[in-house]
């Protein structure tokens, strides 16, 4: 994947550029809670703030709430207790057509399984990434197109999903992603179903995305390596965010009395 | 948490709402399911299909074979009328007049006024059957122009003419000969006629001359045996009353003459003369045989219901398995209306696609028939407006539940539930 291949710009903030980048992701004392015997906790106080242009990873062990986090970040799920705002609108205000508007026009998902529909070509899976966003087909299948060149794929367009490798149909994904400039895109474990080459490839790309074009990105992964490419890294480990390089490192005593503040039968959540 | 961003700040805008799918869009997403399962949407349409093509097929071949009957009614003429004795006003049996039709004959626009006679004679196929075994036949005098007049004609044999009215000589009506067993007419075949004589206690034989073909507007005819007036009232005591006199008026006059007949028939009594018009009886008999189908169009709700389950059973399935594409839809900015509005709207396509191969069978189905008997086709707007309407409630009925369960599905369920 050549660097030069993304020209166009995104929508969001070039870091760079901009005195003042606004917030498109903000988290505050974040707690959800699925229901059940006994409920389970699964976030328990998590702040976090993503300003346009970054590229983040969210790392831990599973079970740590690093998907739950995704979830609640792409208003596919909502806090049980706390503040998710997505561009600045807090996501519980908002009725199920308003957060449908919202990921529509502002959030861009990437899966581990890709999710593709067999039947239709490349381009008709990219153009359906707009289809909610009351884009005409014809204006679907052209910014469509441009998402595929910029991913490296403007020459299958025509192709099916099953005609593609695994890497490819993971850039069909971000294509569809970022066809619609999202102000952030979501990658859960997107090189989860890789091998390693491939799954670098991806991140190369993701990472010339956000650097060429500006697109903001959270990547959430269990796997230090894919971490470790991310400009800015937060940590999580049973619910709580336990380091963020964004911020000077915690003392190591403090992660530690915050674990065991998050312990069962500790009192929760304590000033964020 | 942002000390390295310089002054981050969050913004406000406008809540973004989620966009209307047109109808182009709508239209491919309610085909996804088709175009992908071909053959279980195909196999579900199917209960639809055979629903509505039983209905339609009924309800077309009911109306195109009234409108054959009509057809034939028409070919024979709606302006015959029939004038028969009633109950006079006192409530005994009328007769009426030996004049009466010569005076019908007087009626403008009457023509071809020709009666018949009921006499007290049986007839038998030989002495040898047992008197009681009448075959509720009669021996009725006729006039010489009869069948054409009463809408039949002659099968075989001659009819009776001035000469043959006055001998032992026998006509006999299409369902009398069937009841008799004659089916051909030879030299030297003969029936049994009893009642003759003075006294109505002699029998003899009489000559068959000929065969009517069946006749459609005057049922009596068929039932019949036909002599002529001179020989009845010659042999068989016939008081030369005629029990029924058929006349046709020509088009245009028939309700006049139709308001005048009892009045001209018998003046003395008008209301002991009963006038009908035999094709209108039989024209409601033929609408009337038509609407008779509510076995039929029973068996065809039965299909329908039967089709309506399986197709909410393949989308109850279908939902099931898609649960990753809802998911994946909703990630996109789906609504839940969104996925509402798309399963509902597979579930009314699949069963419209099934009501219209069910119209098109069922109105081939009409087509064969009718074409194999001759009739017109016609299928009644009822019948195929209404097979489409019921296809597209019972989709709608079909696809309500398992859309709304669709709609149900949270995001994250559906996305990670694979």
């Amino acid at each position: 994947m050549s660097g030069t291949a993304i020209t166009r710009p995104v929508a969001g903030v070039h870091p760079a550029t901009a005195g003042a980048p606004e917030l498109v992701l903000e988290l505050q004392a974040v707690t959800k809670v699925y229901p059940g015997k006994p409920p389970v906790p699964a976030l328990r106080g998590v702040s976090l703030q993503v300003a346009a242009g970054e590229l983040v990873a969210v790392l831990g062990p599973s079970g740590s709430g690093k998907t739950t986090l995704l979830h609640l970040a792409g208003t596919l799920d909502l806090p049980t207790a706390g503040t998710v705002k997505v561009t600045g609108l807090d996501v519980s205000t908002l009725g199920d057509r308003q957060l449908a508007g919202l990921r529509a026009s502002s959030i861009g998902f990437v899966f581990q399984q890709f999710f593709l529909a067999e039947h239709q070509t490349v381009l008709d899976n990219v153009a359906d990434g707009l289809l909610y966003a009351g884009v005409g087909l014809a204006q679907r299948r052209e910014q469509a197109a441009e998402a595929l060149e910029l991913v490296g794929l403007g020459h299958k367009l025509a192709a099916r999903p099953t005609q593609l490798s695994g890497g490819e149909r993971q850039r069909v994904a971000i294509a569809r992603a970022i066809a619609g400039q999202p102000a952030i895109v979501l990658a859960d474990e997107p090189t989860g179903n890789l091998d390693q080459a491939t799954g670098a490839a991806i991140l190369d790309l993701l990472a010339q995305l956000n650097h060429i074009a500006g697109t903001t990105i959270v990547v959430v992964t269990h796997d230090q390596q894919v971490a470790g490419r991310m400009r800015r890294q937060v940590r999580m480990l049973d619910g709580r965010i336990v380091s963020d390089t964004d911020t000077p490192a915690p003392w190591p005593g403090e992660a530690a009395a915050e674990r065991i503040a998050g312990w069962p039968g500790q009192p929760q959540g304590g000033p964020q | 948490m942002t000390a390295t961003l310089p002054a981050a700040r969050p913004v406000s805008r406008p809540a973004p709402t989620a966009a209307r799918l047109r109808p182009g869009d709508l239209a491919r997403l309610a085909s996804v399911g088709l175009r992908t399962r071909k053959l279980r949407a195909a196999l579900s349409a199917l209960g639809i299909a055979i629903g509505v093509a039983a209905i339609v097929a009924v309800l077309g071949l009911s109306s195109s074979s009234a409108a054959g009957l009509n057809a034939e009614i028409a070919a024979l003429g709606t302006n015959l009328l029939t004038v028969q004795p009633g109950q006079s006003f006192t409530g005994q049996n009328a007769e009426l007049p030996l004049t009466a039709p010569a005076m019908i004959d007087r009626l403008p626009g009457v023509y071809q006024v020709q009666s018949t006679g009921a006499t007290n004679a049986s007839v038998y196929r030989s002495p040898l059957i047992p008197s009681v075994n009448t075959n509720a036949l009669t021996v009725d005098a006729a006039t010489l122009d009869l069948p054409a007049t009463a809408g039949t004609s002659l099968g075989q044999g001659e009819y009776l003419n001035a000469a043959t009215a006055r001998e032992p000589v026998v006509v006999l009506g299409a369902a009398a000969a069937q009841l008799l067993g004659i089916d051909k007419v030879f030299p030297g075949e003969r029936v049994w006629i009893t009642g003759t004589g003075a006294n109505g206690n002699g029998g003899m034989w009489l000559y068959v001359a000929g065969i009517l073909n069946p006749d459609v507007l005057s049922p009596d005819v068929d039932s019949s045996v036909l002599v002529g007036f001179p020989f009845a009232q010659q042999y068989l005591s016939f008081d030369g009353h005629p029990t029924t006199i058929y006349l046709k008026a020509a088009y245009g006059h028939v309700n006049t003459v139709y308001n005048l007949l009892a009045n001209q028939a018998d003046p003395e009594d008008p209301s002991g003369v009963d006038v009908s018009q035999p094709s209108s009886a039989l024209v409601a008999q033929a609408d009337a045989k038509g609407a008779f189908n509510t076995l039929f169009l029973g068996l065809g709700a039965v299909a329908l219901l039967v089709g309506a389950i399986g197709v909410a059973n393949i989308m109850v399935i279908s939902v099931l398995e898609r649960r990753s594409e809802i998911g994946l839809r909703r990630a996109l900015g789906a609504t839940r209306g969104h996925i509402r509005t798309q399963f509902l709207a597979e579930a009314i396509t699949l069963a419209l696609l099934g009501g219209i191969a069910g119209i098109i069978t069922g109105a081939a189905a009409t087509a064969i028939y009718a074409q194999s008997k001759g009739w017109t086709t016609v299928i009644p707007t009822d019948a195929w407006a209404g097979g489409l309407g019921a296809a597209i409630l019972i989709g709608a009925l079909a696809g309500l539940l398992p859309a709304i369960r669709a709609a149900r599905l949270s995001p994250t369920e559906a996305l990670w539930s694979i």
